[in-house]
């Protein structure tokens, strides 16, 4: 046993690269599906609407923990392909973000009149043109704090991949705290700063709402 | 050839048969005021001309060129045929000059240097050049309603229709809308309203159509169709909206 020193506390900062490059990696490639998702969730295709409604409905039942396990170590049994744990991860983390900011976004989308769209038709405007100058700016404010609500979830929700080995930050506070038996000290650090990782996003989407509806 | 030629067009929704066969034709500079009770078909027949509906037989033309919703140029098409709604539908997260410039600018119709000019210029003619930087939400409805009008305008349709554009208004706010209504009436525009504004279809419309269960029931100049109905259906809705 050791004294809590300047080390742990640079090794949890330095875990706290992986957080953050999973919650890019989840963004990078979650919000483009994410996109997809919720306008074909409302797209006039009931079979289109149908079928992502079925994979967003999958998705979202099954716990984060779950996908994870499925697709590290439920791959090599099933498919018998060995995923090497980062690629296993991004693709879990960026289902989840997909389904479930895929849904946020139907909502705001779903939120916005339909005589916007109409009005939009009746300029002469293309479908395209329509979406992407009247619907999805208002639908963009609606969905902001939740979306802002769920990129929280996900911070928090990258610690389950210290399960596969991962040395993010939840995973380094395990270890600094075995180390140093100093569990107390250890994690409070570690929510502090999860905190301050979380902290400034809702500051940040606070701000862009009053921004984005300069109306008011 | 008529600007507008309706001929023998049924719409249904589900299983209700909303137009049974209706027939009309619209000149040049004509304004049409089209008058009925709920239900009748006007505003469905309003939304079939700019192909907000599409129609389940007969035909659509305007200016000679058929109207579907599945036709090739159907934006070019609604362009040239302007449509005002009874909710403005004015886009809340744009300020009224964008509202007005954004089709003008997306469908390559003005230059951005001209843009704001043009916007200046519609609303003038609404009489609301003092509200160009204004949002939406800070409008009265008959000033929101009369921005919906310049934003129509700004496209310079060759057809303006307008589905019961005065009834989301309150009372003292309807006459604001009408002059302005009026104002373009003068100024040769083609006009198809549909209204509960007797008083307007009376002394601004060339002719009254009375459409009933899903038909023109009797058409004609305002003066003999209002002192002389020839059906009991109208002078029963003449004497009802009185």
């Amino acid at each position: 046993m050791r004294s809590f020193s300047l080390i742990d506390f640079v090794s949890l900062f330095a875990a706290l690269r992986w957080t953050v490059a999973l919650v890019v990696l989840a963004l990078a490639f979650g919000a483009p599906l994410a996109l997809g998702l919720a306008l074909g969730r409302i797209s006039r295709f009931a079979g289109l609407r149908w079928a992502m409604a079925a994979c967003i409905q999958v998705i979202q039942s099954v716990p984060l923990l779950g996908l994870l396990f499925f697709f590290y170590f439920g791959m090599p049994v099933f498919l018998g392909i060995q995923v090497p744990a980062l690629v296993a991860v991004t693709v879990a983390y960026t289902l989840y973000t997909a389904a479930f900011l895929g849904e946020i976004w139907r909502g705001g989308l779903e939120a916005v009149k339909q005589a916007q769209w109409e009005a939009g038709a009746c300029l002469g405007l293309s479908a395209w043109q329509q979406f992407r100058h009247i619907i999805a700016p208002q639908a963009l404010r609606l969905s902001l704090p939740p979306t802002v609500g769920f990129l929280v979830q996900l911070i928090k929700g990258t610690s389950l991949a210290s399960i596969l080995g991962f040395v993010e930050l939840a995973r380094a506070g395990q270890v600094v705290s075995a180390a140093t038996f100093q569990p107390l000290l250890t994690y409070a650090l570690v929510a502090a700063i999860y905190f301050a990782l979380c902290l400034p996003l809702t500051l940040w989407s606070r701000s862009l709402e009053a921004r984005l509806d300069g109306s008011r | 050839m008529a600007l507008v030629e309706i001929r023998d067009v049924h719409k249904t929704f589900g299983k209700v048969e909303v137009l049974k066969g209706v027939s009309l034709d619209v000149e040049e500079g004509e304004i049409v005021t089209i008058i009925g009770r709920s239900g009748s078909g006007k505003s469905t027949l309003l939304r079939c001309i700019n192909a907000l509906e599409s129609v389940d037989s007969g035909e659509i033309r305007v200016e000679g060129q058929k109207v579907h919703a599945r036709m090739p140029d159907l934006k070019k098409f609604r362009q040239r045929v302007g449509i005002v709604f009874q909710a403005f539908n004015l886009f809340p997260h744009l300020k009224v000059e964008r509202n007005i410039t954004l089709a003008p600018l997306l469908t390559g119709r003005i230059e951005k240097a001209k843009a704001r000019a043009l916007a200046a210029d519609v609303l003038t003619r609404v009489g609301l050049a003092d509200k160009i930087d204004a949002w939406p939400e800070q409008l009265s409805g008959g000033q929101q309603q009369r921005v919906a009008i310049a934003r129509c305008l700004a496209m310079a349709p060759h057809l303006m229709l307008f589905d019961e554009v005065t009834s989301a208004l309150d009372p003292e706010l309807v006459g604001e809308v009408l002059k302005v209504m009026e104002a373009m009436a003068k100024q040769g525009m083609t006009m198809i309203l549909v209204t509960h504004e007797m008083g307007f279809a009376r002394n601004v419309a060339n002719r009254i159509v009375f459409m009933h269960q899903g038909r023109v029931w009797e058409q004609g100049p305002p003066a003999k169709l209002f002192a002389n109905p020839e059906t009991p259906e109208l002078a029963s809705f003449i004497a009802s909206a009185k």
